[in-house]
C-alpha cells in the first residue's frame, strides 16, 4: 500500500528529443492517493496505456520520477514493485488449470500451498470460476480466460496498486456490469489502490472516485465525475464526456455577453476583454439548454432534426448555421420549424483556447 | 413415374487424376511390388518365388541391424537439434540489425546441396589436408572417420546438426516471433522466473512448430542417403550403414532386384505408418486447441 507520486514524468518511444510531438506522453505532474479508485479516460492513443506502464515498470519513463510514498522505484524493475496489472487481451497460461493459473503470482512468491488454496478459492467463487478450477484454462471461452486474468490481478492482497488496462473490453455487456460492481465491491472491501484505464465514459464515470481525463498525451483534467460534467475545464472533456457531448460555438466576448453570430447570450459573469487572435469559444451542455415557443423571447433557431432515445429527446436545431444539440423532456412538443433558444447562465462557459476561463460573478 | 436421370459424365472429370496418380504412384510401386515376389538370374529371365524375400528380409540381420542403425541415427539428431535450435532461437535478438543477420547467417547451411554438404565435411574431417582432421591430429586427437566407427557416427551426427539445426531454429524462432507481448508484460507482473516464462508461456506457445519440427527431422534424417553416402560410403565395415544406403548397396551393388524391392516395400510401409502417427498426433493437438474456443 503506497502513495504513488509522478513527479514530471514524460516519455517518447524514440528516446528523449528536443521535439514535443516525439512524446506520447508530455511532461506531467500526479498524485495517486494510497486507497483511492481512479479512472484514466481518453481517446484510444492519448497515453493512458503508457502512463500505466509507467507505474507497474513495464516502461522506464525518458524522463521524471514515479515515487511510491516517498522511495523513488523509477529504475526499479517490475517483479520488486509489487504492483498488479490487468491487460486488455486476456492472458493465460495455457497449460496450466484454472486453479494453478491463479495461483501463480502467490506460487512465484513463494507462498506455501495452505496459504494458496483458500485464497484462491475464494477468489474463484466471487468470479463464478470455482466449477472450472480443475479444467485447463486453454479450453474455457475467451470471457473466462478474462475472468482469470483479472483473478490474477487481484489475488495478491498487499499489493500497492492494482492497474486495469481495459479489462472489460473483450466481455460482454451484462458480465461487464457484473464485474465491474464486483470491483467497486472489492475496493471498497480491501481498500486496493486501484487506476482504470479505459476509453467508455460510462465505465469510467461509474467506477471511479476521481477520473483523469488525457487527450493527446497531457493530463486536461482531474476531478470527480460531476466537476467533469459540470465545468468541464477543456473543450476536450465536454466533448468527449455526456452524450451527446458539449455544444461548442465559436463566440466574441463583451465583458458579461457572448457574442455568437450578432446574437447576445448573457454570461452571469464579467470576462476581461480579450485579443482578436485568441479562440474564444462558448461551451454548453444540451442538458442546460431550454426551447420555447418561437417569437417570446429567446434566440431564434430552426429545428433540424429531433431523436428520440427513450427517456428524453434530443433536438438538433440551427442558430444562424451553426448546430446545437438540446435535450428536452420526452413529454415536450416541439412546434413546427422555428423555436426559440434559452441558456441557462450558471452553466454556460467560456473557453480560451480551449482551456476554461473564468469571469468574475457580479 | 420419371425414371430417374443419371449422368456419368463425372468420370471423365475425374479420369485425370487417375492416370496422374497411377504414372506417378501406382505403376512404379507395382513394379517394385512385381521385383519383391520373384527371383531373377539375369537374361530377363524372372521365377515366381511368393513372400521369401520378405520371410527372408524379416529374420535378416542385415535389415535389423540397419534399421537399428537408422533409429539410433534419428533419435540422436532430434535430441541434439531440437533443444539446441530451440536454445539458439530463445537467444536470437527479437528487433534491431541482429535479426536480419542473424536470420540470413542460419538460413545459409539449408540453401547447400546435400551432397555438396557431404563433400564439405569429408573434405574439412580429413587427416591429410581437412581443417578439422589435420587439426585434431596435431592436437594428438585420434581421429580418422575411415577407421574408427565412432569417429564416422561424430562427423556425421556433427555434420546433420550443422545442416539441420537452422531449420528447427527458424521454426521455433518464428513461434517465438508470435507470442504477444502481453504474455511477458503479464509475466513480470506475476514474478515469474526466468525458467516458468519458458516452461509455462515460451514452450507451450512453440508446440505446435516443434512438433512440425519434430516430423520434418524425424522423416528427414530417417531417409538420410547423400551424406552418409558421400562421407563414408556407409564405412567403416557397415557402422554407418543407413537403410537407405544398405538399400543401394543390394539393389545396384549386388544386383538382388528381389530382396531390394522386398526391403523397399517395408522401409515404404515403416514411412507410412510413422507420417501416420505423427499426422494423428499433430491433428489431435490441434483438435485440443480448436475445442479451447480461441
Amino acid at each position: 500500500m503506497a502513495t504513488i507520486t509522478l513527479q514530471e514524468i514524460a516519455h517518447s518511444y524514440t528516446g528523449a528529443s528536443t521535439n514535443p510531438d516525439d512524446y506520447a506522453l508530455k511532461k506531467l505532474n500526479l498524485t495517486w492517493r494510497d486507497g483511492g479508485a481512479y479512472a484514466l479516460l481518453g481517446p484510444s492513443g492519448c497515453g493512458k496505456t503508457t502512463l500505466l506502464n509507467i507505474i507497474s515498470g513495464l516502461l522506464i519513463p525518458t524522463d521524471g520520477r514515479v515515487l511510491f510514498n516517498d522511495q523513488d522505484i523509477t529504475r526499479l524493475p517490475t517483479e520488486q514493485r509489487n504492483i498488479a496489472q490487468i491487460f486488455q487481451f486476456p492472458v493465460i497460461y495455457d497449460t496450466m488449470t484454472v486453479f494453478d493459473n491463479l495461483a501463480f503470482p502467490l506460487k512465484n512468491r513463494g507462498r506455501s500451498r495452505k496459504e494458496i488454496e483458500p485464497r484462491v478459492i475464494a477468489l474463484a467463487k466471487m468470479l463464478g470460476l470455482e466449477k472450472d478450477l480443475g479444467t485447463r484454462a486453454q479450453h474455457l471461452t475467451a470471457d473466462a480466460k478474462q475472468k482469470i486474468s483479472l483473478g490474477r490481478g487481484l489475488i495478491r492482497q498487499s499489493v500497492n496498486a492494482i492497474l486495469f488496462d481495459e479489462p472489460l473490453t473483450v466481455i460482454d455487456p451484462q458480465l461487464k456490469w457484473e464485474l465491474r460492481s464486483q470491483l467497486k465491491y472489492l475496493h471498497k472491501q480491501f481498500g486496493f489502490t486501484m487506476i482504470y484505464v479505459t476509453h467508455d465514459q460510462t465505465e469510467a464515470l461509474t467506477f471511479a472516485e476521481q477520473v483523469i481525463v488525457m487527450y493527446e498525451g497531457e493530463i486536461v483534467q482531474v476531478g470527480t465525475p460531476e466537476e467533469l460534467f459540470d465545468r468541464p475545464a477543456h473543450t476536450f472533456v465536454g466533448y468527449f464526456i455526456g452524450s451527446p457531448g458539449m455544444n461548442i460555438i465559436p463566440c466574441l466576448l463583451q465583458g458579461n455577453q457572448a457574442v455568437v453570430d450578432g446574437h447576445r447570450i448573457d454570461l452571469g459573469q464579467h470576462y476581461p476583454d480579450q485579443p482578436a487572435s485568441a479562440k474564444t469559444e462558448l461551451g454548453v451542455r444540451p442538458e442546460h439548454l431550454r426551447l420555447g415557443p418561437a417569437d417570446e423571447g429567446g434566440l431564434p433557431v430552426r429545428v433540424v432534426k429531433v431523436n428520440d432515445i427513450g427517456r428524453h429527446r434530443i433536438v438538433r436545431v440551427a442558430l444562424e448555421g451553426r448546430e446545437l444539440n438540446v435535450v428536452v423532456p420526452e413529454q415536450s412538443e416541439i412546434g413546427g420549424e422555428r423555436a426559440a433558444l434559452y441558456f441557462n447562465p450558471d452553466h454556460t462557459n467560456i473557453y480560451l483556447n480551449d482551456h476554461l476561463l473564468t469571469g468574475e460573478r457580479q | 413415374m420419371i425414371a430417374k436421370q443419371t449422368n456419368q459424365k463425372a468420370w471423365f472429370m475425374v479420369l485425370p487424376v487417375f492416370l496422374v496418380v497411377a504414372f506417378s504412384a501406382v505403376i512404379p510401386l507395382m513394379t517394385v511390388v512385381n521385383y519383391s515376389v520373384q527371383d531373377t538370374f539375369g537374361g530377363n529371365q524372372f521365377f515366381w518365388v511368393g513372400m521369401e524375400w520378405f520371410r527372408d528380409l524379416i529374420h535378416s540381420e542385415r535389415f535389423h541391424d540397419a534399421f537399428l542403425r537408422q533409429l539410433l541415427f534419428s533419435g540422436i539428431i532430434l535430441l541434439i537439434e531440437i533443444p539446441l535450435g530451440v536454445a539458439i532461437a530463445l537467444a536470437m535478438p527479437k528487433k534491431g540489425w541482429g535479426v536480419p543477420v542473424c536470420l540470413i547467417s542460419m538460413a545459409l547451411p539449408l540453401l547447400i546441396p546435400w551432397n555438396v554438404v557431404g563433400t564439405i565435411w569429408q573434405i574439412f574431417g580429413r587427416v591429410d589436408i581437412g581443417l578439422l582432421g589435420h587439426s585434431l591430429a596435431s592436437l594428438g586427437v585420434n581421429y580418422n572417420y575411415t577407421q574408427d566407427p565412432l569417429a564416422a557416427w561424430l562427423t556425421i551426427i556433427v555434420m546433420d546438426v550443422w545442416h539441420w539445426t537452422s531449420l528447427v531454429v527458424l521454426l521455433a524462432y518464428a513461434g517465438l516471433c508470435s507470442i504477444p507481448d502481453a504474455y511477458y508484460q503479464a509475466a513480470k507482473i506475476d514474478g515469474a522466473s526466468r525458467f516458468a516464462v519458458f516452461r509455462y508461456i515460451q514452450l507451450p506457445k512453440m508446440q505446435r512448430v516443434l512438433l512440425i519440427a519434430i516430423l520434418l527431422r524425424f522423416m528427414d534424417s530417417f531417409m538420410i542417403y547423400t551424406e552418409p553416402f558421400v562421407i563414408t560410403g556407409g564405412g567403416p565395415g557397415n557402422s554407418t550403414t543407413f537403410m537407405s544406403i544398405d538399400l543401394v548397396k543390394m539393389a545396384v551393388g549386388q544386383f538382388d532386384l528381389g530382396p531390394a524391392a522386398a526391403m523397399s516395400l517395408v522401409y515404404f510401409l515403416v514411412i507410412l505408418l510413422l507420417c501416420w502417427v505423427f499426422y494423428t498426433v499433430m491433428t489431435n493437438v490441434g483438435e485440443e486447441s480448436r475445442k479451447g474456443g480461441n
